[in-house]
């Protein structure tokens, strides 16, 4: 049963809807993108990495933890390990991420590889209800090429930014402060979500200040799952 | 600067790593779903792991000497910014720059 809303939004050419639907998220990318390529040229590494970053990896976050340790010529095996612990989250974006609607075996290994923060958060919104899977690619697209775009042209750039001015790498943990406030909000009540977070990322840093990451989302995570559990009791003992 | 050959080593297993990660669940989705814990873990992953990040990105400050003015100020500018405007953008580059003109000008490390 199709509604005159379905046709018109059908009749429009997918990806022209799509670069609309990216709206502040994608602009925002771009200067993020910038302050990436910059880092990148400033940590030693030629402009054209951030190029070659943005397009094969395409996990914003990791990206810059990358430039770190490639910096630093961490093992591979590290650098693997902490690709799982920054992107695993994304194993939960498969519940509820439209890939139905995505048709073909090679749209679909895009999609999944371009299946980014942004993209889920914009794709699983109530008005993206109504996106055929050509929508949904075009808008991946468009969010992967604000970000390479953006990488490269700071990647340009930071290499004319003189070597006095530091602390471009800020961008990253202010990211991440952005995202932290976001995911609270969006939690409302539930308050002890971060601050478990937050305890297990402390104790992490004092007890295996070699491994923060790994030690720390163990500690929160089985945290987490001791509570489901407690929760579980107190819910089947009411 | 790090050897090519090593770079496109690590951008090659980091790149598998993270697509395996987005692509493999589809598989194996309809178990997943049934798990009340790994919905449990699902609402609330999110938040948290970004406070983890948060804090490994503040790792190396050394809170006690003046060199944490810059990283201390910047963190105060984007999270007032962003409690202020709920603009994503705007904090990101609002609380970078506070904190290169305090590193670069006033706290030279």
């Amino acid at each position: 049963m199709e509604t005159v809303s379905d046709l018109a939004v059908r009749d429009r050419p997918p990806a022209l809807a799509a670069l609309k639907d990216c709206g502040s998220v994608g602009i925002g990318l771009v200067p993020l993108g910038l302050a990436f390529g910059a880092f990148l040229t400033h940590s030693g590494l030629a402009w054209w990495w951030a190029t070659v970053f943005t397009t094969f990896i395409y996990a914003g976050s990791f990206e810059f933890l990358l430039i770190g340790l490639a910096a630093a010529a961490a093992p591979l095996a590290s650098i693997g390990l902490s690709a799982f612990l920054v992107n695993v989250r994304h194993v939960f974006y498969a519940l509820s991420f439209p890939l139905h609607r995505v048709r073909g075996r090679r749209a679909r290994a895009y999609s999944t590889f371009a299946l980014t923060d942004e993209a889920y958060a914009l794709s699983t919104t109530d008005a993206a209800r109504e996106w055929n899977g050509a929508r949904i690619l075009w808008l991946q697209l468009f969010l992967h090429l604000f970000w390479v775009g953006g990488a490269t042209l700071g990647g340009l750039l930071g290499s004319l930014i003189p070597s006095g001015v530091v602390g471009l790498d800020f961008a990253m943990t202010a990211l991440f402060v952005v995202l932290a406030l976001d995911a609270v909000r969006d939690r409302k009540g539930d308050l002890p979500t971060p601050i478990l977070a937050a305890l297990s990322a402390v104790v992490a840093r004092v007890v295996f200040p070699g491994q923060l990451l790994l030690a720390a989302f163990l500690l929160f995570v089985g945290g987490l799952v001791v509570r489901s559990v407690v929760a579980e009791r107190s819910l089947s003992n009411a | 600067m790090p050897d090519p050959a090593y770079l496109l080593a690590a951008v090659a297993v980091s790149a598998a790593v993270t697509w395996g990660l987005r692509a493999l669940p589809f598989a194996v989705l309809a178990p997943l779903r049934a798990s009340r814990t790994v919905r449990y873990l699902s609402t609330r992953m999110p938040a948290g792991v970004m406070v983890i990040l948060l804090v490994y990105c503040l790792r190396d400050v050394s809170w006690t000497s003046s060199s944490a003015v810059a990283p201390t100020v910047a963190l105060a500018a984007t999270i007032g910014l962003h409690l202020w405007r709920r603009n994503a953008v705007l904090s990101i580059v609002g609380g970078t720059t506070v904190h290169v003109l305090l590193a670069s000008l006033l706290f030279p490390a």
